[in-house]
């Protein structure tokens, strides 16, 4: 049993879009203090638009969002800001700071929110940069990195205030299998170096889910398909979750539209010229 | 009584536009209002508008020197044969030093800085925009309008000024090599019509249109690539294009008809 740290998110009938379109309605979860939780769907389900819900970017069209027991969206400007000051976040392709260095970009916390010396903010810097293997780039530019070490980058910069909550948005996708196995490591490392670190996952990746995941939160049509421990979620004969985990299109799915022949006809006449 | 979609249909239309117009200037003085409150948010500030300072003045000098030198020459050029028909050539330094002091001076800077800096702003908040930077600084608690925006309009307000003077002094000894040095009129004489012709009115003036073109270039640039996320012609890099064009656009006309304006109730 890991430490509990508290900071547990807890989705109650939540609802979430943009304007007035709903994406996901009554969302029901609990992705536990001190556990590695994923949430994963297939493209376009809305796991992003969930994350930035949980990342106080936008407000929910209905339900509650407790983060460490406090309703997120029911505080005012600085007890919310309190909160979400606590939660690292690694964007899907790092979104460091284009015209900062990699040191500057994780620094750049520190030193707009607390009055450390350089000299220890240095070393805060290397340190974290040192814990995801970039301890040699610190006065690279962003773009002179490869993809996976950006998302490496961001990872240090997420962690850089030691925050008790780690989001992640796809950490892996465009990454090739050495390195999105790398990231996973990392990841693992991340609760091992930070005990009681609540970490969640938005991903598609199922290897990723077999390697870190205790807690699931499948999102499909529009609704929380699963939500629970990861062992429940591969003994589950629901056939969504079936298809899903065993790489199958649905039979809906499966489509046998073929083109008009005339149409075909005509494609395939340009296409001798 | 009934009357068709057909004959509502262009007042609509107008009447939606002149909505959105409005609607837009006013969400864009909202935007400089956060933004000046935040100029004052944090000493930690200081470095950020220096380095803007660096960014939009000291970059821009070359080009302002540029064109700050021949505008005055042309200035020198043509008001030498306007002036000689009448005998009076001899007014060529006064010609000279209030039409940049009072209007070409202000007016030019804002335009060149708008097409150097202004166009780099709005593309630069725009990808900051669309590559989740934006969000990736309010989710760390850092106010990305005191951390982009607010150092922007500052060090708008200091470098505009000063490289309207820079224009003003190059514009003058642009006049002076074509007056003066090719076309042979006496130093002491252009000179001295300066002297006795500009007066602090005309320099204060001058320097109040360019504090206004700096707010205007500063915070329609800010806006357009802040917002480029909400564009309706176009996402991505097309949209970060379409807010860099709108923001150099939208600016010069601003800059005009603020001129105008002001130009009206200084005179």
């Amino acid at each position: 049993m890991r430490a509990n740290s508290g900071w547990d998110i807890r989705l109650d009938g939540l609802a979430v879009g943009y304007g007035d379109h709903v994406v996901l309605r009554d969302v029901n979860a609990l992705l536990p203090a001190g556990e590695i939780s994923m949430i994963i769907g297939g493209s376009g389900c809305g796991k992003s638009t969930l994350l930035r819900h949980v990342l106080g970017l936008q407000r929910p069209m209905a339900g509650t969002l407790s983060v460490g027991g406090r309703d997120l969206f029911a505080l005012a400007g600085r007890d919310f800001r309190k909160v979400r000051r606590r939660m690292g976040v690694l964007f899907q392709d790092g979104a460091l700071l284009g015209s900062l260095t990699l040191g500057d970009n994780v620094a750049l916390p520190l030193r707009e929110h607390t009055g450390l010396p350089k000299a220890t903010v240095r070393q805060i810097v290397l340190h974290k940069l040192a814990l995801v293997g970039l301890a040699d780039y610190a006065d690279y530019y962003p773009n002179q990195l490869s993809g996976g070490m950006r998302k490496r980058a961001g990872l240090a910069r997420a962690i850089v205030m030691d925050p008790p909550i780690l989001l992640c948005d796809e950490p892996t996708s465009g990454l090739d299998p050495v390195n999105a196995a790398r990231m996973d490591q990392l990841l693992l490392d991340m609760r091992a170096n930070f005990p009681g670190m609540t970490i969640v996952v938005v991903s598609h990746d199922l290897r990723s889910l077999d390697a870190i995941a205790n807690y699931v939160l499948m999102l499909h049509d529009g609704t929380a398909a699963f939500a629970g421990p990861v062992d429940a979620l591969r003994a589950s004969d629901d056939p969504y979750v079936r298809s899903f985990l065993d790489r199958r299109a649905d039979e809906d799915q499966r489509t046998g539209v073929s083109l008009a022949p005339e149409v075909q006809q005509a494609l395939d006449a340009w296409l001798e010229r | 009584m009934s009357t068709g979609p057909g004959i509502l249909a262009p007042v609509t239309a107008l009447g939606a536009a002149t909505l959105r117009l409005l609607g837009e200037m006013g969400a864009m003085f909202l935007f400089l209002a956060d933004g000046l409150r935040l100029i004052f948010a944090s000493p930690k500030q200081i470095p950020k508008i220096l380095n803007q300072v660096f960014v939009i003045g000291s970059k821009s000098l070359f080009v302002i020197l540029l064109i700050g030198v021949f505008t005055g020459m042309v200035l020198g050029l043509q008001g030498y044969y306007t002036l000689v028909k009448f005998g009076s050539e001899g007014l060529l330094g006064a010609a000279v030093a209030l039409s940049l002091i009072r209007e070409l001076g202000p007016v030019l800077t804002a335009i060149m800085v708008t097409g150097r800096a202004g166009s780099s702003m709005a593309a630069e908040i725009g990808v900051m925009r669309i590559t989740d930077q934006i969000d990736a600084l309010d989710v760390m608690d850092i106010n990305p309008m005191a951390y982009l925006v607010a150092p922007r309009i500052a060090a708008s307000l200091i470098s505009f000024p000063l490289l309207t003077a820079v224009f003003d002094v190059v514009g003058i000894l642009g006049g002076y090599v074509t007056g003066v040095t090719l076309l042979g009129i006496n130093e002491g004489v252009y000179f001295y019509r300066i002297q006795s012709s500009v007066e602090m009115a005309d320099i204060t003036g001058g320097f109040m249109k360019s504090l206004l073109f700096a707010v205007i270039v500063a915070t329609v640039s800010c806006y357009q690539g802040y917002f480029t996320h909400m564009r309706r012609d176009g996402v991505g890099p097309e949209g970060v294009s379409n807010s860099t064009t709108s923001a150099v656009v939208l600016s010069c006309v601003f800059v005009l008809v603020a001129d105008y304006a002001l130009t009206s109730f200084l005179l």
